[in-house]
């Protein structure tokens, strides 16, 4: 299979993977490459750094007012929470897998995987909004001053569910953001861009998906599985 | 002595001699506008930055002078429309202006005048410009790390100044450029005004951000060979620990301002108090990354100081390690002071750590300004305008940063707190810091970046009107707010004014100073001699290029040689020997 992959692809022209020569300011690919890796570092720092004010946020109104927290988490369903946390490691291994397969030539196996993790991430927002959002919302369990659910039995749910829209908003806006890149990458990969010289976007766009990952790790918890 | 001629003894690897100046048009007026408008080029790019942020500082400058205007009088004179009134307000298109919002207009003018400078000014300035142009240079590389990257940051700084500009004529923001909570909540309900400036604010950052992560991988990656980090020029070590700030604080202020904006639009209710919200934690927040981003001001100025200061003196710097690593000790204790603007609104213990973090900021700090002065010492002092600012920068950073003291204080800041003197105090930190030594770099850098030379004459008298301008300006405010008065006021006593009005005569000798720097600077882009590659004796690889720099930087791949300072052991490059005194060599330093 990989052997087929890689000769098929060289019988025709060169691929661009094996074309691609680094911009003329760095003195090597290799430098390059390791370049992109500590931006994408530092720019995940600055990620983590985003959410911190959120989970300093959560925090604090947690400590005050620790009785709305836990009932405003009742009202989550942990199952569609976790089928959610799931649905994202997986997309986690098969992006990663996505890398090896590029660093290996295996061109078919990357557009595979690459598609998949696409997918997990449509399928986080769809049950995010279908089966989150859009039932809550309609019921009345919204953000502060739009607040009207009629049952509510303590006085600062509505500050739960600014938390819990804030940050649960900002991450599925990162999902999006994630599919968006996920969706570049299939392009590419399907132009030949990605082979064992060249794959820094495969590697860098996975970092930033690992981190989306992350971060749902910690909000799942904190949100769904609190008492 | 051993003195090594650098300019003979480069490598030819890359050879780009016949490569002409970045700054040669590219073919007609609109090739050459789509040329630098979609350029990757970290000169043009810098150059643009430039522009950029001078914009901005006249418009800020102009809503100072109007509040400086208003303050004239003691009773609010905008009423009756005179001065501050119709002009002013048809000037920036204020449309719901009407006499009884004059007061909302002072206001309006204030904030403009903060955030404008802060955001659009002060925080870009220095790293954005002359650092894109320079940091490359001093390492010897051809570019930053990430040019695309570079020049998006650029347009998203536009983008998100442009947010803040339509925020002005749709009516203005009246919050202070602070945006505290709730009055940024609760003010202008019915307009869009506010949200449009924070979201400026927001999208800001990212610009920030990127450049802040752009600078610190060029820092590591793009180093000319043999270049140690102990090589770099200290103007580097600057930028460096600027990037790094800028890259760990401003996502906080990101997420702040971006649940402000879904506190106006979406009434969350995290800040409110009615809901059970928290308005000191907005504070908190916005001080975590606000703080910091007070020495991603300074830093840079400090940077440029420590190169203008050995190189005019023609000694080299006392103290090289200790004033580097004295730039990353004030980045990390800058993270650990936020507290100190909420001095009022905490107990008394968390005040009292806050305080004693804040102090501790002063030991880095007076350690740059004693080896500076070190440097000082015996060195061949050239008085041309760079210098002079180098050392009006010493001489108001120190009352900027001793004053600074005693608002750190527990007992002295409940009486100075909220004062005129807090503003006299920052403004000699910021102005007689930050914009002092972005004034001093740009003169002396001004011929490598055009190629022109400007009038030593025209800008020392704009150095003599900034110097008197800027003095009279803020000193005045030390009295004032000693003797009580508050901060943010448009009407005040009456036995405040006559330092009032000293202080706003002050403030136009000050625009004086700067209309004629403009002047100069016009003056020397369009008949300036030409100037020559290394024409102040520097060290340091932006010398080793012509003036200005070749498309590509270097003719050839640099190779470092010497250390930037070593004034006493090497002929700079491009020029004679003996063109420049060398002085004996000072057994002070720790190389």
């Amino acid at each position: 299979m990989t052997t087929m992959d890689a000769q098929s692809s060289e019988s025709k022209q060169q691929p661009y993977w094996k074309k691609y020569t680094h911009q003329p300011h760095w003195r090597s690919k290799e430098q390059e490459f390791d370049a992109a890796k500590i931006g994408m570092w530092l720019f995940l720092v600055t990620e983590v750094l985003l959410f911190s004010g959120l989970f300093c946020a959560y925090a604090v109104f947690r400590l005050l007012y620790p009785d709305a927290f836990a009932n405003g988490s009742h009202y989550l369903d942990w199952r569609w929470g976790t089928l959610n946390t799931v649905i994202l490691l997986f997309s986690s291994y098969t992006v990663a897998t996505s890398i090896h397969n590029a660093q290996m030539n295996q061109q078919i196996r990357l557009r595979i995987n690459l598609a998949i993790t696409m997918l997990c991430a449509i399928a986080f927002i769809a049950i995010k909004f279908t089966l989150e959002y859009i039932p809550k919302w309609s019921v009345g369990k919204r953000p502060g001053s739009w607040f009207s659910y009629p049952w509510a039995s303590e006085p600062h749910e509505p500050i739960w569910w600014s938390i819990y829209y804030s940050a649960t908003g900002i991450h599925a806006t990162h999902v999006l953001i994630g599919v968006g890149l996920l969706g570049w990458l299939l392009i590419r990969s399907f132009k030949g861009h990605f082979g064992p010289k060249h794959y820094t976007a495969v590697e860098i766009v996975g970092l930033y998906w690992h981190i989306v990952d992350l971060i749902w790790i910690f909000l799942f918890p904190l949100l769904y599985l609190i008492h | 002595m051993a003195t090594i001629d650098t300019h003979t003894s480069a490598t030819v690897e890359h050879d780009h001699h016949d490569e002409g100046s970045y700054l040669k048009p590219k073919g007609s007026m609109l090739i050459t506008l789509i040329d630098w408008l979609s350029t990757i080029d970290h000169k043009k790019i810098g150059v643009m930055y430039l522009f950029a942020v001078f914009f901005m500082f006249f418009l800020g400058g102009v809503a100072a002078l109007a509040v400086r205007i208003e303050l004239l009088e003691p009773i609010r004179q905008a009423a009756d429309g005179t001065i501050t009134g119709s002009n002013l307000a048809s000037l920036f298109g204020l449309k719901d202006y009407s006499v009884a919002q004059s007061g909302n207009l002072y206001n309006r003018f204030m904030t403009l005048h903060g955030a404008i400078m802060v955001f659009m000014f002060i925080v870009p300035g220095i790293p954005a410009s002359l650092g894109n142009f320079f940091l490359p240079l001093m390492i010897g590389a051809k570019d930053v790390a990430f040019p695309r990257l570079n020049l998006l940051s650029w347009y998203i700084y536009l983008f998100g100044s442009m947010f803040g500009v339509i925020a002005i004529i749709l009516g203005g923001v009246d919050t202070g450029w602070t945006f505290y909570t709730p009055y940024s909540t609760t003010t202008d309900a019915d307009h869009l005004n506010v949200v449009l400036m924070v979201l400026a604010a927001f999208i800001l950052g990212f610009s920030s951000i990127f450049t802040g992560l752009n600078f610190v991988v060029t820092v590591h990656k793009l180093r000319a060979p043999g270049m140690g980090w102990f090589d770099m020029p200290l103007f580097v070590w600057a930028i460096y620990s600027t990037a790094i700030i800028q890259v760990l604080a401003t996502p906080v202020i990101g997420i702040t301002l971006l649940l402000l904006v879904f506190e106006r639009t979406f009434n969350v209710g995290i800040f409110d108090p009615a809901m059970g919200g928290d308005p000191v934690l907005f504070q908190h927040f916005f001080w975590f990354y606000s703080h910091p981003v007070v020495y991603v001001m300074i830093l840079p100025a400090m940077g440029i100081i420590s190169e203008t200061l050995t190189i005019y003196s023609r000694k080299k710097i006392f103290g090289y390690h200790a004033i580097a690593f004295s730039s990353l000790a004030i980045a990390a204790i800058s993270f650990l002071v936020w507290g100190h603007h909420l001095f009022t609104s905490e107990g008394t213990l968390t005040a009292t750590i806050f305080s004693a973090l804040t102090f501790l900021v002063a030991i880095p700090t007076a350690v740059k300004v004693f080896n500076w002065v070190a440097t000082l010492y015996k060195g061949s002092i050239v008085l041309n305008t760079p210098m002079l600012y180098t050392m009006m920068f010493l001489f108001t950073f120190l009352i900027g940063g001793l004053t600074g003291l005693p608002l750190g204080a527990l007992s002295t800041d409940l009486h100075l707190h909220d004062s005129y003197y807090v503003v006299a105090h920052f403004h000699y930190t910021m102005f007689g810091g930050m914009v002092v030594a972005f004034l001093a770099g740009i003169h002396h850098w001004w011929p490598k970046m055009f190629g022109k030379e400007y009038s030593q004459l025209g800008s020392k008298i704009g150095f003599f009107l900034v110097f008197i301008g800027f003095n009279v300006t803020f000193f005045t405010q030390f009295f004032l707010g000693t003797q009580g008065m508050p901060r943010r006021y448009a009407s005040y006593l009456s036995e405040f004014q006559p330092l009032h009005q000293i202080s706003t005569i002050g403030s136009f000798v000050l625009a004086m100073g700067f209309f004629v720097h403009l002047f100069v600077f016009i003056q020397s882009l369009a008949v300036g001699k030409k100037a020559k590659p290394n024409y102040c004796g520097g060290l340091t690889l932006e010398w080793e290029t012509s003036s200005p720099p070749i498309e590509h930087n270097f003719h050839h791949e640099p190779m470092l040689r010497h250390g930037p300072y070593e004034f006493a052991d090497v002929v700079p490059p491009q020029c004679e020997p003996g063109e420049y005194p060398m002085p004996d060599p000072v057994e002070n330093n720790d190389h």
